[in-house]
């Protein structure tokens, strides 16, 4: 028997014991949808296995059992006998396989009459499904008689083959024993199989399975076969000793001129010499994961009819074998969804342009601690609209939600359970179990997986794992009296705070955020969250001093105050004791050289804590500089205050810089105070006059700019960058206010920018630098946005248009038809009852109207939606966030049309 | 009354109609560790506090290059803490799978007691020491109370 059917029957037989007992489990609990999908997935991955193995009789008899599991857990109704039936299919699996373990091969003959049978049932149970939809459905009687006698048949036709079955048992142990054994490269992983096959053979068999071992001693071998047991206990001794080694140190280290510390010295390389050994025998080349892959993609290649090449680079690369082993099924799954799904066949790249040769590339480095493994393949990419539909309708979120994520928060969707965007359900995937399985059992050893797709490209995974579970690196700290392992892996940068440096701690009310290259990072005080210290001790502490870890999970980026931090040390990670393990912060325990327990803190939980809103979303940062990929309803928002303790709030993306300038550096001129800023004059304009009269050294200054022209807006404090959905909703007479909105649960007043900009240049000299040259021409400007009536406007009559404001396009055109003349149609794209599109299309179709240049406005900047635009009769499309780029439109279309108008 | 005594709690602990356990004092009260349950006795040096932790972990400690869990006897029976400074006492526990130890004010002699001399906790002993208990010895001028250790280290769900 060749290795991969020998892996293939140790671990089939191992699938089919779990199928068997996690069946009857859920026969007695309908409810455990949980087990029923273990279940179906085992299948799944046997149908995939038998199927690239070339096991036909086996792959068969696997979907037809597949098909009728996914009736249950469509809901379908469980009854004995189905479960029986599936039991049975289960036996008869065993048979083959005990067959195909005794002479390598499937035993001749079909099994199409219990095929059949499944067939006829579960397409039974999914025609009633799909009839009557809601609840259960139940086979009806004579349903069950029928199957009832058909079990009959079948038991009568299982004791001849149970007879072979009881020799078989006998048999077929020793013979994958002897048979791996005598093929043992040497290569330790082998070993390791030789060692699960032997493991597998029941108890009794044991003798025999050593009788075999025996035998095969003749042959040379230069590797032996150690049990992973010994190992794990040599490591953990060599764990122990590497700590007393270090105690010994700290002891010699006390004392001057010691005779010991020649011998120490010794015993301390030979420690680490010992330690980087038995590290070694745990480290494997990924390499080993990766063997069975080219014959997969061969196999592959036959069945769906397709030519993919496969390039694996960094197979070298070395990693711990226990999260070798763990990452080989989710691999291969992988690499199947890939071909199946990925790579088009010849024709279909040919007729996109491609080489009619497909290309997965799997490859594999290091980077800090962690592996980095990539498959990627230059396959059709996945269809963003798609994956959004399949969600929508599979009820994992709503449209509504998914309209406020960006392309690759869509595709990670693909990782949800019970997601497939393929229609056909293919033999080799498609089924909706594999994305799911992969990311928990990736997930489940500490690493991280992410999808990149691009329509006609290709698709990439990106798996992060960590080298090895047992020993990492961690940043020791201290907090009050007690230190902590904060893992290195997490850990983006330090930061020492001070209050005069550039980098320092600022207060709002209780929460704390850190200035760090101009941007704000939520703040967590470890004493804090660990309930180490009262809050009376708390606000005592000195604000602006100590250490910030800038930790990174997942893309989100906050920041933990420590008091210390003392040196990056090898730790070796112990589990927690049982009623400790309940506490979320720490993820484990560990000693340090000085002979000390200290916990090591558990990132992830501590990220928990800050909660999403909190911290920055390096996506979201990244949004913003962009300026133009901004959702309406969710707007990335400055809150700061200014005269008083009500939080104020200004769109981020209108924002250019954070400034602080300090107070003997404004000067007062004629028209106000200004500042020299980047070699120009720049006018500082204080939010109110309280704002002034606080006696600091130096200012929080806004900056905004303009083409070439900036302002600054004087604040007290900057307080934090919040992602909300928000929504204006009280109007305000006061100037310099254009309403109130609930931002971060807070009432927060959002500034009106432009009524600043008008006090910093005076109206006259905004006209001309703010427009490009002041024309008279009145803009109809729609919008449904509250938010977006009140911010645009004033801009555009800055600018010096004339602007007419509706709120909706039903509006627009009532007020048109009255006699309302205007030069140029501003409209936002999204809105109700009628949109931007249909609203173009009316009055593009109106004689009177139709010469009216129009500009969309809108949230999306996809180069769909642009076509769409300029194809109803918009100039041109502009994103809502970009002033400056609408001024130039209004601009241009004005000039453009002046002839015509 | 005494020869409705149902032995079956101490018999668990006795051979040959003995029982032999380590003896503790926790604020005067002496209280007996069934000896096979007991893995050392040591004096505990620097306790690392788990913040967040129930009140009755002490923290964990090092004993010889094993993390083990602290469990203060004196907040597990709701007793007033031990005076600062005071010196304390570990027993080594035993559980089969993880390393407790329970810290106690300090550790006496090794007692065999017969089995008769032992009698069920009375009924209106408070729930925190009810609970830890498999009853009680009558010694000639003092009583023992009897650990059962099991139940001192499930206190967990008690806490929440």
């Amino acid at each position: 028997m060749d290795e991969l059917l020998s892996e293939f029957f140790s671990e089939t037989i191992e699938s089919l014991e779990v199928v068997d007992v996690e069946l009857v489990k859920f026969e007695q609990d309908p409810t455990n949808i949980a087990g029923l999908d273990k279940v179906f997935r085992l299948l799944h991955t046997v149908k995939g296995s038998a199927g690239f193995l070339g096991l036909d009789r086996l792959g068969k008899l696997a979907h037809a059992t597949e098909n009728l599991i996914d009736c249950f857990r469509d809901g379908a109704e469980v009854t004995d006998s189905l479960v029986s039936l599936t039991l049975e299919a289960i036996d008869k699996f065993k048979w083959i396989l005990e067959k195909l373990g005794d002479s390598g091969e499937e035993p001749e003959g079909d099994d199409q009459e219990i095929i059949d049978q499944l067939n006829a049932i579960s397409d039974g149970l999914r025609e009633k499904l799909d009839a009557g939809k809601p609840g259960t459905v139940s086979l009806n009687p004579e349903d069950d008689e029928e199957i009832q006698k058909l079990i009959k048949e079948l038991q009568g036709q299982e004791t001849s083959s149970s007879q072979t079955q009881v020799n078989l048992v006998d048999e077929v142990p020793a013979e994958n024993t002897v048979k791996t054994e005598a093929s043992a490269e040497p290569i330790k992983q082998e070993e390791e199989k030789a060692e699960t096959s032997a493991k597998k053979a029941p108890e009794t068999k044991a003798d025999k399975a050593e009788a075999a071992s025996t035998e095969s001693k003749g042959l040379k071998s230069t590797s032996i076969r150690v049990n992973m047991d010994t190992i794990e206990h040599l490591m953990t001794m060599v764990s122990e000793l590497v700590l007393t080694r270090n105690q010994l140190i700290e002891i010699v280290r006390q004392q001057d001129d010691n005779h010991f510390k020649a011998p120490l010295q010794r015993l301390s390389n030979i420690t680490s010499e010992l330690q980087e050994g038995i590290m070694q025998t745990r480290m494997q080349p990924i390499g080993h994961a990766w063997q069975q892959i080219p014959r997969l993609i061969r196999s592959l290649n036959q069945q769906l009819n397709k030519n993919i090449q496969i390039e694996m680079i960094g197979a070298e690369t070395e990693l711990d074998r226990q999260v070798l082993e763990l990452i080989r099924d989710p691999l291969t799954h992988m690499i199947r969804n890939s071909a199946d799904h990925g790579v088009e066949d010849s024709e279909t790249r040919i007729a996109a342009g491609k080489t009619p040769d497909g290309k997965i590339t799997l490859s594999a480095h290091h980077e800090g601690g962690h592996i980095i493994l990539s498959i990627a393949d230059d396959g059709r990419g996945i269809p963003v609209e798609k994956v959004a539909d399949k969600v929508v309708r599979s009820g994992l979120a709503t449209e509504a939600e998914l309209a406020q994520m960006s392309d690759s928060q869509v595709l990670r969707y693909i990782f949800e359970p019970g997601f497939t965007t393929t229609s056909e359900v293919s033999s080799v995937s498609g089924r909706g179990v594999g994305m799911d399985v992969v990311r928990s059992n990736i997930e489940l050893i500490g690493g991280s997986i992410d999808v990149s797709s691009k329509l006609g490209v290709g698709t990439s995974f990106i798996i992060k794992i960590p080298l090895t579970l047992a020993i990492i690196s961690a940043l020791i700290v201290q907090v009050g009296d007690n230190r902590f392992a904060i893992p290195q892996t997490n850990v983006d940068e330090l930061v020492r705070a001070q209050a005069n440096s550039e980098h320092r701690i600022e207060t709002i009310d209780q929460t704390r955020v850190l200035r760090l290259r101009n941007r704000l990072l939520p703040l967590i005080d470890l004493s804090g969250i660990l309930r180490m210290k009262s809050d009376q001790e708390l606000n005592d502490k000195n604000e602006n001093e100590g250490f910030i870890i800038v930790a990174n999970v997942g893309n989100r980026l906050f920041g933990i105050i420590v008091d210390a931090v003392y040196h990056t040390e090898e730790i070796v990670v112990k589990p927690l004791s049982g009623p400790l393990r309940e506490i979320d912060f720490f993820s484990g325990n560990t000693l340090l050289g000085d002979g000390s327990v200290i916990l090591i803190v558990d990132i992830n939980g501590v990220a928990k804590h800050v909660g999403s809103s909190a911290s920055i979303e390096t996506d979201d940062l990244a949004k913003i500089s962009d300026g133009t990929d901004l959702d309406v309803s969710t707007s990335s928002m400055l809150v700061f205050t200014a005269g008083s303790n009500e939080p104020k709030a200004v769109p981020l993306a209108i924002v250019t810089r954070l400034e602080d300038i300090e107070v003997d550096r404004i000067e007062s001129s004629s028209s106000g105070d200004v500042v020299q800023y980047r070699g120009r004059l720049m006018p500082l304009v204080y939010v109110n006059e309280s704002v002034k009269m606080l006696d600091k050294k130096a200012y929080h200054v806004l900056v905004f700019s303009d083409g070439d022209r900036s302002m600054g807006l004087i604040v007290d404090e900057i307080m934090d960058i919040v992602d909300d959905s928000f929504e204006v909703e009280i109007g305000s007479d006061e100037p310099g206010v254009l309403g109130s909105a609930i931002i971060d649960s807070k009432a927060t007043d959002i500034i009106d920018v432009t009524h600043y900009v008008g006090i910093a240049f005076s109206n006259e000299n905004v006209k001309s630098e703010w427009g490009h040259e002041a024309q008279a021409r009145s803009i109809l400007f729609v919008d449904d946005s509250v938010f977006f009536r009140e911010m645009l406007p004033p801009v555009l009559r800055a600018a010096g248009y004339a602007v007419t404001v509706c709120d909706s396009a039903k509006d627009a055109l009532t007020l048109m038809e009255n006699g309302g003349k205007f030069d140029v149609i501003v409209s936002d794209l999204e809105m109700p009852s009628m949109d931007g599109l249909e609203f173009a299309r009316v009055i593009k179709s109106n004689p009177n109207y139709n010469k009216i240049p129009m500009i969309a406005l809108s949230s999306f900047t996809a180069p769909a939606a642009l076509a769409k635009c300029k194809e109803v009769g918009y100039i041109s499309h502009v994103a809502k966030f970009d002033r400056h780029g609408l001024i130039s439109s209004l601009f241009e279309s004005i000039s453009g049309t002046g002839v015509a108008a | 009354m005494s020869s409705n005594v149902d032995y079956s709690i101490i018999n668990q602990y006795a051979v040959d109609g003995i029982c032999e356990y380590v003896t503790v004092r926790v604020m005067d009260q002496l209280f007996g560790i069934p000896i096979r349950q007991v893995r050392e006795v040591f004096t505990p040096d620097s306790i690392t506090d788990v913040p967040l932790s129930a009140s009755e972990i002490a923290g964990v400690l090092n004993l010889r290059g094993m993390i083990v869990t602290a469990i203060d006897m004196r907040v597990r029976l709701k007793l007033p803490p031990l005076p600062v400074g005071a010196n304390c006492m570990a027993v080594g526990i035993d559980d089969g799978q993880e390393s407790y130890c329970l810290l106690v004010d300090s550790v006496d002699e090794v007692m065999r007691l017969p089995v008769d001399s032992w009698e069920q906790a009375p009924i209106t002993l408070d729930d925190s020491w009810a609970e830890i208990s498999a009853g009680v010895h009558r010694l000639d001028r003092s009583l023992l109370v009897v650990v059962q250790v099991k139940n001192v280290l499930n206190f967990s769900k008690n806490a929440a």
